[in-house]
């Protein structure tokens, strides 16, 4: 059977899977579709929140990321960290205050329509530019393995998606989650530890990163970092000069992860707050099963790239272009993986040519004239099972596994997005006639329109699709995290404060970013060049959410405690949430 | 009528604060005290090819996380169930 009928077994397989469970968890209430009912398994949603957070990037990218070296820790430290902040300062809270959306929770906690409806400005603009990223993964990850236009992917996505998510609201995407974790996680631990055995012989990814390079009998790290210093890169272990930056760097990632509503959302499904507490625990489980295993692939990836093109190390030849292996053929045509031979040796010079210090200094590296080979860092996590010679199942697992990794992220954020708009801006703002069965027909509605428009973003990505780092995070940690702590740790906060914080922290986060990533990411259009020199305070436009979110609060409690103190309902509603 | 706050409610709401700022503090020490800002006192300590710090950062943090919210779920359970406001 060929390696295309094996994937396409593997995807449709769980496609079918997937429409299996929308029909059997189809949604008859507004109860049902909004939170499943609010009687999930504190484990079965902490597999479905890690599935949630779990996305086409973080399945495709982040190892690259992290293959750079030391500085990029910040996402692993970051994408985990967040999961603190939920399990201590919101989940169990918000899971007893019962509310249905996160906007829901605003508008009610600060008893005001207008913070709800900016609550919703916010989650939309954060949630939309996620979901472009997961359209255009599944797509990319589609057109990889089963040879389809990634267009032709992204609709099919789009298609399967629709089908459980319009059926079954938050229940339908709540099993189809998890049997999406339990697929992707298969997809990505299962070649990682297959890689690990061959380079370390430790099954575990975990240790294998800290444990001996067979090859060499020296330690795995200790061989990354002098071949990659033999080749004019930086240590791969090397500490950081801009620890400031690194250090907001994941403060804006812990606490944007914490804000995420698609998130938050997920723990208004469980019974009652002592599963919140629970299921914080149990999705950090699922999510750091991953987040372990990221830096070990990413280490072992990068080695075992440099050793193909390397044979006998770095100081000797390096390989033949002719003699290149079969898999270096296939990403040539992709466009992942470029060479150019510079210095007309035949041979592949793949190195930091940038380094002048090294290119004048390396004996070895005379004849070079600069480097040959251009790799895009998704390749150490898409072209692993063939540079490893996995067999042919685990690729088609793969191709599964990414494209789960895209489809249950890309549920998550259009459920905030359609829940927000059928129940806050519809039902609780525009038309609060609506009965029950209405408001159930209009978050359908609201659920097809946002596909719709999540499709056509992702067939035609705007500046921003690439900015979901600094957009997304940066918002949600600079508007709603502060809401929604300020809303339960300090009773004083009233709307006034909250809208004027959620739109001073918004902004400034927002102008930041424009002014060194262009204004609305058109290039050309940044007032000043985004280089570590022109940043204010050495604060990085990545890094920014924290320093909106600090404004935020302090503008909170300025304007609250300027203006009137939050009526006795309000008060009481505060402690109803602290001790029922 | 909005019910007063009893000295018992306080004491709750006073034991749960506490217990978050110990799980704060432990959690910004792991990460960006050991794993970011400390590194370099941490360089010392060789472990497998690198040092602490750089297993802080690349797996320790997310174990102490990981150990930090179990800790905080099971106490303030068992204190939910002291204070009768079990759901």
């Amino acid at each position: 059977m060929s390696q295309f009928w094996i994937n396409f077994i593997f995807v449709i397989g769980s496609f079918v899977i997937y429409t299996w469970i929308a029909i059997w968890a189809r949604a008859r209430t507004t109860r049902e579709f909004y939170i499943a009912g609010g009687e999930v398994n504190p484990v079965v949603n902490g597999m479905a929140t890690a599935a949630d957070w779990l996305s086409a990037a973080s399945f495709i990218s982040v190892a690259g990321l992290i293959s750079v070296g030391y500085v990029n820790s910040s996402f692993i430290m970051g994408w985990t960290g967040g999961y603190v902040l939920l399990a201590t300062l919101l989940a169990p809270y918000l899971r007893r205050f019962g509310a249905y959306t996160v906007p829901d929770f605003v508008g009610k906690r600060y008893a005001s329509k207008g913070a709800r409806v900016v609550a919703v400005l916010c989650l939309v603009i954060i949630s939309l530019t996620y979901v472009i990223g997961q359209m255009t993964g599944a797509g990319v990850a589609f057109a990889r393995f089963l040879e389809v236009s990634s267009s032709t992917g992204l609709l099919i996505s789009a298609f399967v998606v629709f089908v459980y998510a319009v059926l079954g609201g938050m229940k339908g995407v709540t099993y189809t989650q998890v049997a999406q974790y339990i697929v992707l996680i298969l997809a990505f631990t299962i070649p990682a530890a297959y890689l690990s055995v061959m380079m370390t012989g430790h099954v575990l990814p975990q240790s294998g990163l800290f444990g001996q390079h067979l090859a060499s009998g020296e330690p795995l790290l200790q061989k990354l970092n002098q071949v990659v210093r033999d080749l004019g890169f930086q240590d791969y272990t090397a500490d950081v000069s801009n620890k400031w930056n690194m250090f907001l760097f994941t403060l804006t990632l812990m606490v944007g992860t914490a804000g995420l509503p698609h998130v938050i959302i997920r723990f208004f499904t469980v019974p009652n707050i002592q599963d919140a507490r629970w299921s914080a625990a149990w999705a950090l489980v699922f999510i750091a099963l991953f987040y372990t295993t990221v830096p070990a692939l990413a280490a072992m990836s990068r080695l075992n790239l440099l050793e193909t093109f390397y044979p006998n190390g770095p100081r000797a030849a390096p390989l033949v272009y002719e003699e290149r292996p079969e898999w270096v053929k296939n990403w040539e045509t992709t466009g992942l993986l470029k060479f150019e031979d510079k210095n007309k040796d035949g041979h592949i010079q793949f190195y930091n040519g940038a380094n002048k210090d090294f290119t004048e200094k390396a004996e070895w590296a005379k004849t070079w004239q600069g480097n040959e080979l251009t790799v895009n860092n998704d390749i150490l996590v898409l072209a692993l099972p063939e540079v490893a010679n996995m067999p042919a199942w685990l690729i088609g697992l793969m191709a599964a596994g990414g494209i789960a990794a895209a489809l249950s992220t890309a549920s998550g954020l259009l459920m905030a997005i359609s829940s927000a708009v059928s129940h806050d801006l519809l039902k609780n703002t525009l038309m609060p006639h609506l009965t029950e069965k209405q408001e159930l027909l209009n978050a359908r509605i609201a659920m097809v329109g946002a596909i719709i428009i999540a499709t056509w973003l992702g067939l035609n990505p705007p500046g921003f699709a690439a900015q979901t780092v600094a957009l997304a995070f940066g918002m949600a940690a600079a508007t709603i995290f502060p809401a929604l702590v300020l809303g339960i740790f300090v009773d004083r906060i009233n709307a006034k404060g909250a809208i004027a914080g959620m739109i001073a922290g918004g902004l400034f986060t927002v102008v930041y970013i424009f002014l060194y990533l262009g204004w609305f990411f058109i290039p050309g259009t940044n007032s000043f060049p985004n280089t570590p020199e022109h940043w204010v305070l050495g604060i990085s436009p990545l890094s920014v959410g924290c320093i909106g979110a600090m404004i935020n609060i302090i503008t909170s409690l300025v304007v609250s405690n300027a203006t009137e103190r939050p009526s006795e309902e309000v008060r009481a509603m505060v402690r109803r949430v602290r001790y029922p | 009528m909005p019910k007063e706050i009893s000295e018992r409610d306080r004491a709750y709401w006073r034991a749960n604060v506490r217990l978050i700022v110990f799980c704060l503090i432990v959690w910004a020490t792991v990460s960006y005290g050991f794993g970011i800002l400390l590194r370099p006192w941490l360089m010392g300590i060789q472990f497998g090819g690198a040092d602490l710090g750089f297993w802080f950062a690349q797996q320790g943090a997310i174990l102490t996380f990981l150990a930090l919210v179990f800790f905080y779920s099971w106490r303030m359970n068992r204190l939910d169930k002291e204070f009768g406001l079990e759901e």
